[in-house]
């Protein structure tokens, strides 16, 4: 994906890339489809060997990127799991992985981040309510708390509520496709509070957490809706402030973004990759079905919108690293395109291939799969690009002083 | 080496010292401007650019260049394009094509006696390469540069050369050899526009403005000194022009101005403008689509990053630059509807001057950014060929000779 790797990145993407050659072949992956987790635990435990879990975790906590760009790193890795279309929770960890190293107590860090780091255990963050949206429309400006509120009134804010129990907090809330949930050691819930969104970081073990697998249009990335019933928890469950998780969220989300459009734009890489071989060496009126124009432009209409797709990954992937103003809409823009652009080459590559493209025994169903899912995980193209014009209207106001 | 903040900090302090005349408030460049005032203003500007010492940033120091990166380019950009008047015309195809296609194949004499005047404003130059017999199979020019004694005799036509009637020289392709193969058979020339033996006339586009021009040759005396490249070698040249060309036209040239994209941007504030007037800045509908067209103007601003350092790398070989092109053709398609979607009906019915006219405007004229600099198909043809490395489509004029190639009515 990067145009030049430094020779320490391009070491761990070819250690990355072996790695997966070696076990994660599609044939490995259609038999983990029958696997309840969908992955191997020791597989997950390798994998967290070669720092698939450290790249966003602070040095002093264990953890460490390879260049100077953690995430930019990481979307490495996630964008050669794409093209494996290659299971474990990625996303999941390393979301709460940041999280934590950036905001956690020690005793927080202490309990969590050694068995993220080593594989051992997982974590998973929930955020989407039942009926709720994905994205907070504006990204940049914190709700501040109003008293008591009704949560379904306002979408963009988690419906999950978290009320003052003596010193601490009773969590009711239903989340909903939360990615490893019922894999994951450790959940990190996003609740409404009086003083305003909160995030809480809790064992999946605690008294009157459920969580009820879901079925998901992947083979192997599992999925779960998980009910908190009245569930206490103390203060020190608290992840950074009471009332100031927006910009956690946000930045949270950003990431998972980058993540997924890394993702993506792999799974959508390598389909595009064997198709051109395929119409290379199919021949139809006795000529390649690569000689045809008709073809062929299409190819290059595919491949215009993948190195896009490439660019913007690695743009969104700079900036949310860099946290400045314009993170929120470059995430945005590289996952409504990316989003918007992948489904798309898959489908018509399906078609380059003819019948053969929507059987079960080919391999390309496993890649649609993989970009389906992740088009509407966080947000669908629509979503976010309400969510770009908001910020541009902000922004084109601001500058004309309007309103 | 200047740093781009220093380079930037010298050009703010130019600029607000009065080194180029701001726009009026809420006035912007008009880049349909048609008449004569607009070119002899735009000499002018560039005069001024050259004068503060902001001319040629990427070209060589020893054709009066100032030696720098894109960087610089895109600095000077932020801080100039669509704040002050700038002279765009030069900028292409002059300072974006000619200039940079004379660096790569002309002889010394020509690069001293043709750049230094390009930067200073004084020589405004445009391309002759369409024919009317075909623009795409530019290799299959007809127009012919006869060797008479100590000239070249040009005889044929050239057209859709923009701005031709008020320019200086073109860069003309011609064949010199007929028994050759289309290829092997042509020259490229400098060709000074206004002479005698030279007719040129205007040409009315979709929207009543008159950029376009044809040419007609009638033994148009060329000098010797005057071929670029060797004779017959001109597609050698020809394709070097064609790269600049897509690099241009698809904003990844470091010889470009571009109006530079950041948060401060004001290129959105029309379409939210739209949206308001017609009453629908809060129609979720409306809203996808501003954010849509947000999104592919951002993607098209990282694409353009990538390919542009990809090219100079060498990570993408030269052609990739019609991937750039590719994705600007049809950006601007979206762009126009979606523009004219937010108008409504008052962008094609109004009374008086209003504003929403130039959608209709860009609208009947869209398909030309998929036509002008080579068409979009033209780019999908290079991308999966010589970049997917596809086969190549059948060519029934391949070795042989152009004369006994046939030829459409
Ligand atoms: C705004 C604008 C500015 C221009 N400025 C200049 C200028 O300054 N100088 C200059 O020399 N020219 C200029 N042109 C001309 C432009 O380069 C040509 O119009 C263009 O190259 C197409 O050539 P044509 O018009 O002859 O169309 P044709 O080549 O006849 O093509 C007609 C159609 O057939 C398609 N087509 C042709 N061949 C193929 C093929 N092999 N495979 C698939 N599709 C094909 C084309 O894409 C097009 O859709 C300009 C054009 C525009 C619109």
């Amino acid at each position: 994906m990067e145009l030049e790797l430094t020779d320490d990145q391009r070491l761990f993407h070819e250690t990355s890339r072996k790695f997966l050659d070696v076990n994660m072949a599609t044939t490995a992956v259609r038999a983990l489809a029958a696997n309840p987790d969908g992955f191997d635990r020791d597989w997950w435990r390798s994998g967290a060997g070669l720092g698939w879990t450290s790249l966003l975790v602070d040095e002093s906590h264990g953890g460490g990127a390879i260049s100077g760009t953690g995430l930019a790193d990481l979307a490495i890795v996630a964008e050669e799991l794409g093209r494996h279309v290659g299971p474990g929770p990625l996303l999941a960890v390393n979301v709460v992985a940041n999280a934590v190293s950036r905001l956690g107590s020690a005793a927080q860090q202490a309990a969590v981040l050694p068995g993220l780091l080593d594989g051992s255990q997982m974590a998973t963050w929930c955020l989407r309510d039942a009926g709720g949206k994905w994205t907070r429309h504006s990204a940049s400006t914190a709700t501040a708390p109003t008293g008591p509120r009704r949560p379904e009134a306002q979408s963009n804010e988690p419906a999950a509520v978290a009320s003052a129990r003596g010193v601490g907090f009773e969590i009711n809330a239903k989340k909903v496709m939360v990615e490893a949930a019922a894999q994951a050691d450790w959940l990190l819930v996003t609740a409404a509070t009086t003083a305003g969104p909160t995030q809480f970081l809790l064992p999946s073990t605690t008294p009157g957490i459920k969580i009820t697998p879901s079925t998901s249009v992947d083979l192997v990335r599992r999925y779960a809706t998980v009910r908190f019933n009245g569930v206490q928890v103390g203060l020190d469950a608290v992840l950074g402030t009471v009332g100031h998780a927006a910009q956690n969220i946000e930045r949270q989300l950003q990431v998972a973004l980058v993540l997924q459009c890394a993702e993506m734009t792999g799974a959508a890489g390598k389909v595009f990759e064997f198709t051109c071989e395929y119409a290379t060496d199919r021949y139809s009126f006795g000529r390649p079905l690569a000689s045809y124009q008709a073809l062929k432009h299409r190819f290059a209409d595919m491949k215009t919108w993948l190195e896009a797709s490439y660019a913007t990954t690695l743009a969104a992937a700079a900036a949310v690293h860099a946290q400045g103003p314009d993170a929120p809409r470059l995430a945005s823009v590289a996952k409504a395109y990316v989003a918007d652009r992948t489904p798309e080459i898959i489908h018509d590559c399906i078609q380059m291939h003819g019948g053969i493209g929507v059987t079960w025994e080919h391999d390309l169903h496993l890649y649609l799969r993989r970009v389906t899912l992740l088009r509407a995980m966080y947000g669908t193209p629509d979503e976010h690009r309400e969510r770009i014009a908001t910020i541009v209207i902000e922004r084109e106001d601001a500058v004309n002083g309007n309103r | 080496m200047e740093t781009v903040d220093e380079f930037r900090t010298r050009a703010r302090t130019w600029l607000e010292s009065g080194g180029l005349p701001r726009l009026p408030e809420g006035e912007r460049w008009d880049p349909l401007a048609d008449d004569d005032d607009h070119a002899s203003r735009a000499r002018e500007l560039q005069k001024m650019i050259w004068d503060g010492g902001f001319a040629g940033i990427c070209y060589p120091t020893e054709y009066g260049g100032l030696g720098l990166t894109v960087e610089h380019q895109r600095a000077f950009d932020a801080e100039t394009c669509e704040i002050h008047e700038m002279p765009f015309i030069f900028s292409t195809p002059t300072h974006s094509i000619c200039g940079p296609t004379l660096l790569d194949c002309a002889t010394e004499t020509q690069k001293q006696r043709h750049i230094p005047p390009m930067l200073r404003g004084e020589e405004l130059w445009v391309q002759f390469m369409s024919e009317p017999s075909g623009g795409s199979d530019m290799a299959g020019a007809l127009t012919t540069a006869t060797r008479d004694g100590e000239v070249f005799l040009l005889n044929g036509s050239k057209v859709w050369s923009t701005y031709a009637y008020r320019a200086d020289y073109a860069i003309c392709l011609a064949r010199t050899d007929w028994s050759r193969p289309k290829h092997r058979g042509l020259s490229m020339f400098i060709v000074p526009i206004h002479d005698p033996r030279t007719t040129i006339v205007q040409i009315e586009m979709i929207d009543g403005n008159k950029e376009f021009c044809q040419e007609y040759f009638d033994d148009v005396e060329i000098p010797l000194g005057n071929v670029v490249g060797e004779v017959n070698d001109g597609w050698t040249v020809a394709s070097r022009l064609l790269f600049h060309e897509k690099t241009t036209v698809g904003r990844v040239s470091p010889y470009v101005s571009v109006p530079y994209r950041d948060a401060t941007d004001t290129s959105m504030a029309g379409f939210v403008a739209l949206a308001r007037a017609g009453g629908r800045i809060d129609d979720p509908d409306a809203r996808r689509k501003i954010g849509q067209i947000e999104m592919l103007l951002t993607v098209q601003a990282h694409l353009t990053g990538r390919i542009g350092s990809g090219l100079k790398t060498k990570y993408f070989p030269d052609q990739a630059g019609a991937i750039a092109r590719l994705f600007s053709g049809t950006t601007y398609v979206e762009r126009a509807n979606i523009g004219l979607d937010l108008a409504g009906p008052d962008a094609v019915v109004w009374e008086g001057d209003d504003d929403r006219q130039n959608v209709s405007m860009a609208y009947l004229l869209r398909q030309a950014r998929c036509i002008g600099g080579g068409t979009i198909e033209m780019a999908r043809n290079v991308v999966s060929e010589r970049i997917l490395g596809m086969p190549r489509e059948y060519a029934a004029d391949k070795d042989v000779a152009f004369g006994d190639v046939k030829r459409g009515r």
